[in-house]
């Protein structure tokens, strides 16, 4: 029961914000936003008592075809899950911050959105899992498509084609291995498109091989890893700032949760055969996505391909097949959820201020902005993976699973911390040091309102830096789960 | 039987409603009568009728699964006849009728058991729809459209009417289920050339009517030119009643020549995706596309076609009927949105639709809906009408078309992104002012959208009743 209200109660308050107006709206948004993050901690410490049984729904929903609205939560879709609610109440927080047109539409799309992503993080049947990775596109399209910036249109649309492309291949994937199952205990229909179905499936190494990309299209677009990242820049630049984080914030995670779900322990064949290459890829994006960070003077760019050069590490990770790679990447997702949530939101800031996000008209803001400056170094630092902080935890694992799977991919990967630092660094010095620009005397500090955004996000980083314990082991059990499947 | 009576005799009697020089009676009225008959056919469901007419017309749960669809569709398509109302139309009385008696040709179509009563179901519903397509008198466009219709469609009827009087050479009878007996176990081995022949000559005759390639050419300049309100009737109604006629002919009477139609529909099926949606995505006229892309629909119903393997229940069938059902539904919102539109801003390309995301939320939300439903995006009931359908084709090892249909859906969502890219991203150019909509029409709207919604959130209630 849990379970549905955690799923279906953003979708509610979507539907009521239709109904109000003004501060209500606000409060409405931001006050279901609270409770669903309230109900996913008690979701949390519920779990640690009952485990994952006490979270499991099943009901047919098209019992002709043995289909079925089968959700659930285990301890990798928890962590998810927390970070999904965790983070949404401070992109809300953070659209408040903007004059919208038609606000109330706008708030509506983000809730409409969590209720996709907490789906898809939730689902344990093919279809339904396919059906909200539908579900949380439509709403981020039209946010990014209608209060993006001028070439919004041209770049959404290359948004929505290339993941919606890839997303039908993974159904056209998950077709061929819903006909290959038999039917489920106790059903009428002659298949099953149960997560367990796909688990049992023998299907030959060929047929893996193929099914393999099929499936693993979505997701690589989704993350993305390279070279299906070409729509990643140009709509993180496009899209507006609450709109950018919730795409690279909690969007990007769908990609590599996918892959530990439904393509790891599904296709074991197909991952050992083509898992080399994904690697590869993975660390080819990883400088790729870094070099290119380097020469951006964009801020919002910058940060966009320094985000495609980390998920090439967590992609790494996964694809590792060692506890310790995978362990990395999930606290890695949230680390670089709460991270670049962070950055977005301070060249947001930023923007807001001076009206410009480009690097060489910015410089010397530090004097008047103590506080934005200390805030945005910690951010900075979290996602270069200094010590004590969220981001070196997880980079670490990563590294340590990379390694554990080649010393050269893992040297190769471990060149992500020192080109991270060159260019975020950089960004820095020129933006808040550097010689006085035309705002260095004008620019304003931080309001209370903008603290209550990046206070609960650095505390989320030195908890994970300090503490990294809380989050894995609860990811634990179902990450050993994953690669005993694998490894079957 | 009761929904072919009632509406005959409505039919008449809306002929001489016309006397009374009200047009005011008429909409509620036409409505309140499709609603009875509608209700009339639903409780025929699961009721066992013996065959009327000597084996010319069956009544079973197939009939009224796809009369049903034709009814809704024709009830949900009524109020955007309002402007007719408003504009003091002379002849909305005859057009009523007319729309009444095509749905007794549609309603025979789905029920026919003897090939005569198929034939005289697809020219009640043909000549109908000559007359309407027309019925803009004073447009040179609509009287292209209709003279065009009216000639090609007399000429494919003619194929249709060769084609089964070839078949009726070759086999001695009329009868579906004799003709299937006849086909398995031929008399005479000399016929075969004819039998096949009579075949191919009453695909090509249905393959008109539902404009699938290579006779879809007269469907972008029809429907440009018929007035919109007829043209949304003639690609739902006629659609479905073709499809469910189609399967009919080919899973009840000739299973046992699969060996002969089946790669026959397997190319139509491939060329129609193929020209129907590039055709489509080639389009600047909101209308055109709209004709394109219903000739790519049929593309998708020949797949269920070619999965039925011959079966008029099953995973196919059930895929021809929801998809049909979702894809009328979606038709309908989209051209009743396209007419209100026009109407105001007396334009129909694609930047007719600008900013009605901000002068017409309504209209804007209802029109995406039918859009991602007719892309076949989750959440609405196209998706899952192209996902029976497609499951259907993959089970039966279809592998290779099933692939293609998911290429070409994929060139579909270029296209239908168009009109909501126009509504939502783009502003308003020119006449500012939103689009009159009134109650009826509002409440019509929403009730298209939640049932689009409906269809693809719990299929579960309508798949698998067949």
């Amino acid at each position: 029961m849990l379970t549905a209200v955690l799923l279906f109660l953003p979708l509610v308050a979507a539907l009521l914000l239709h109904f109000t107006k003004g501060a209500t709206t606000r409060a409405l948004a931001l006050g279901a936003s609270l409770l669903e993050f309230g109900l996913a901690v008690y979701a949390a410490f519920a779990f640690k008592t009952t485990g994952s049984a006490g979270f499991n729904l099943d009901y047919a929903w098209i019992p002709s075809a043995g289909i079925n609205f089968h959700i659930g939560l285990d301890g990798l879709s928890l962590l998810l899950v927390l970070l999904t609610t965790f983070l949404v109440p401070l992109i809300l927080l953070a659209a408040f911050k903007h004059k919208y047109d038609n606000p109330s539409a706008f708030y509506a799309l983000v809730l409409f959105m969590q209720t996709g992503l907490l789906g898809v993080f939730m689902s344990l049947d093919a279809f339904l899992f396919y059906f909200f990775w539908e579900v949380a596109l439509i709403p981020i399209y039209f946010l990014a498509g209608a209060w993006g910036g001028e070439r919004r249109i041209a770049v959404t649309l290359k948004f929505f084609l290339y993941t919606v492309v890839g997303s039908l291949l993974m159904l056209a994937g998950f077709v061929y291995l819903y006909l290959q199952t038999g039917p489920a205990a106790g059903s009428l229909a002659s298949h099953s498109s149960e997560l367990s179905a796909f688990y049992n499936l023998k299907l030959s190494a060929a047929e893996q091989s193929w099914l393999f990309w099929l499936i693993f299209a979505a997701f690589a677009v989704k993350m993305p890893i390279f070279p299906f990242h070409t729509w990643q820049p140009d709509t993180y630049t496009e899209a507006p700032a609450p709109a950018t984080m919730l795409l690279s914030g909690i969007m990007l995670k769908m990609g590599i949760y996918g892959t530990m779900r439904w393509l790891l322990p599904v296709l074991p064949l197909g991952v050992s055969q083509w898992g080399k290459l994904v690697i590869i890829l993975s660390v080819i994006g990883i400088i790729y996505g870094a070099i290119i960070a380097i020469r951006q003077r964009d801020m919002k760019r910058l940060i966009a391909y320094s985000s495609l050069s980390h998920v090439g590490l967590m992609a790494a990770g996964v694809f590792s097949l060692t506890q310790i790679g995978l362990q990395g990447a999930v606290v890695q997702m949230l680390a670089h959820g709460v991270n670049v949530v962070g950055m977005f939101f301070v060249a947001d800031a930023i923007e807001r201020r001076t009206g410009t996000r480009f690097i060489p008209d910015l410089g010397g803001l530090t004097r008047r902005t103590p506080v934005l400056s200390v805030c945005f170094l910690v951010m900075l630092l979290s996602t270069v993976a200094l010590p004590l902080t969220g981001g070196f935890v997880g980079e670490f694992l990563l590294l340590a699973g990379v390694y554990q799977y080649n010393a050269w991919v893992g040297a190769v990967a471990g060149l992500t911390i020192i080109f991270s630092a060159v260019y975020l660094l950089r960004m820095f010095q020129r933006v808040m040091l550097g010689p006085d620009s035309a705002f260095s005397e004008t620019i304003t500090d931080l309001t209370g309102g903008e603290l209550l955004v990046l206070v609960p996000l650095i505390v989320l980083v030195f908890w994970l830096g300090l503490f990294p314990g809380t989050f894995l082991h609860l990811s634990e059990p179902a990450v050993t789960n994953i690669l005993a499947l694998v490894g079957r | 039987m009761t929904s072919i009576i009632l509406l005959s005799v409505f039919g008449i009697l809306n002929l001489f409603l016309g006397f009374l020089r009200s047009n005011k009676v008429l909409l509620p009225g036409a409505m309140l009568l499709l609603l009875a008959v509608f209700g009339a056919n639903l409780a025929d469901w699961n009721v066992v009728h013996a065959p009327y007419f000597n084996n010319m017309l069956v009544v079973d749960n197939y009939t009224v699964a796809f009369t049903g669809i034709v009814l809704l569709t024709t009830i949900v398509l009524l109020p955007f006849s309002r402007s007719y109302v408003l504009s003091g139309e002379t002849n909305l009385a005859e057009y009523y009728a007319l729309l009444l008696f095509s749905l007794v040709g549609a309603i025979m179509m789905v029920g026919y058991d003897h090939l005569l009563m198929l034939f005289v179901g697809i020219e009640i519903l043909s000549i109908c729809m000559y007359v309407l397509a027309g019925s803009s008198k004073r447009d040179s466009r609509s009287n292209e459209a209709a003279l065009k219709y009216f000639l090609m469609g007399a000429f494919a009827t003619g194929i249709l009417l060769f084609g089964i009087a070839l078949l009726y050479g070759a086999t001695g009878t009329f009868v579906l289920s004799q003709l299937a007996t006849a086909v398995a176990a031929p008399a005479n081995a000399s016929l075969q050339p004819m039998l096949y022949i009579g075949i191919l000559m009453m695909i090509i005759g249905i393959g008109f009517k539902v404009s699938a390639a290579p006779f879809h050419f007269w469907t972008p300049d029809v429907y440009e030119g018929t007035p919109t309100f007829f043209t949304a009737f003639m690609s739902t109604v006629v659609k479905t009643a073709g499809f469910a006629a189609f399967l009919k002919l080919l899973a009840v009477a000739l299973p046992a020549a699969q060996g002969f139609w089946l790669p026959t529909i397997q190319a139509m099926c491939a060329l129609t995706l193929l020209l129907g949606n590039v055709g489509a995505a080639a389009q600047t006229n909101t209308k055109r596309m709209l004709a394109y892309s219903s000739v790519s629909h049929a593309g998708y119903l020949l797949i269920g076609l070619v999965a039925s393997k011959g079966v008029l229940t099953g995973d196919a069938a059930n895929g021809i009927f929801f998809y049909s059902l979702a894809y009328s539904i979606a038709t309908v919102a989209a051209f009743g949105v396209l007419k209100l539109v026009t109407e105001h801003r007396l334009r129909d390309d694609y930047s007719s639709l600008n900013g009605l995301g901000k002068t017409n939320p309504l209209l804007a939300f209802t029109m995406t809906v039918a859009m991602l439903s007719l892309a076949g995006i989750p959440l609405t009931g196209g998706f899952f009408g192209k996902f029976f359908l497609l499951a259907a084709a993959a089970g039966q090892g279809y592998i290779g078309l099933v692939v293609f249909a998911v290429i070409m859906s994929m060139v579909g969502l270029y296209y239908y992104l168009r009109p909501i890219i126009a509504m939502y991203l783009r502003p308003v150019d020119g006449d500012a002012t939103p689009v009159p909509v009134d109650g009826i029409q509002t409440v019509t709207l929403a009730v298209l959208a939640l049932l689009t919604i409906l269809l693809g959130i719990a299929p579960g209630f309508l798949s698998g009743i067949l």
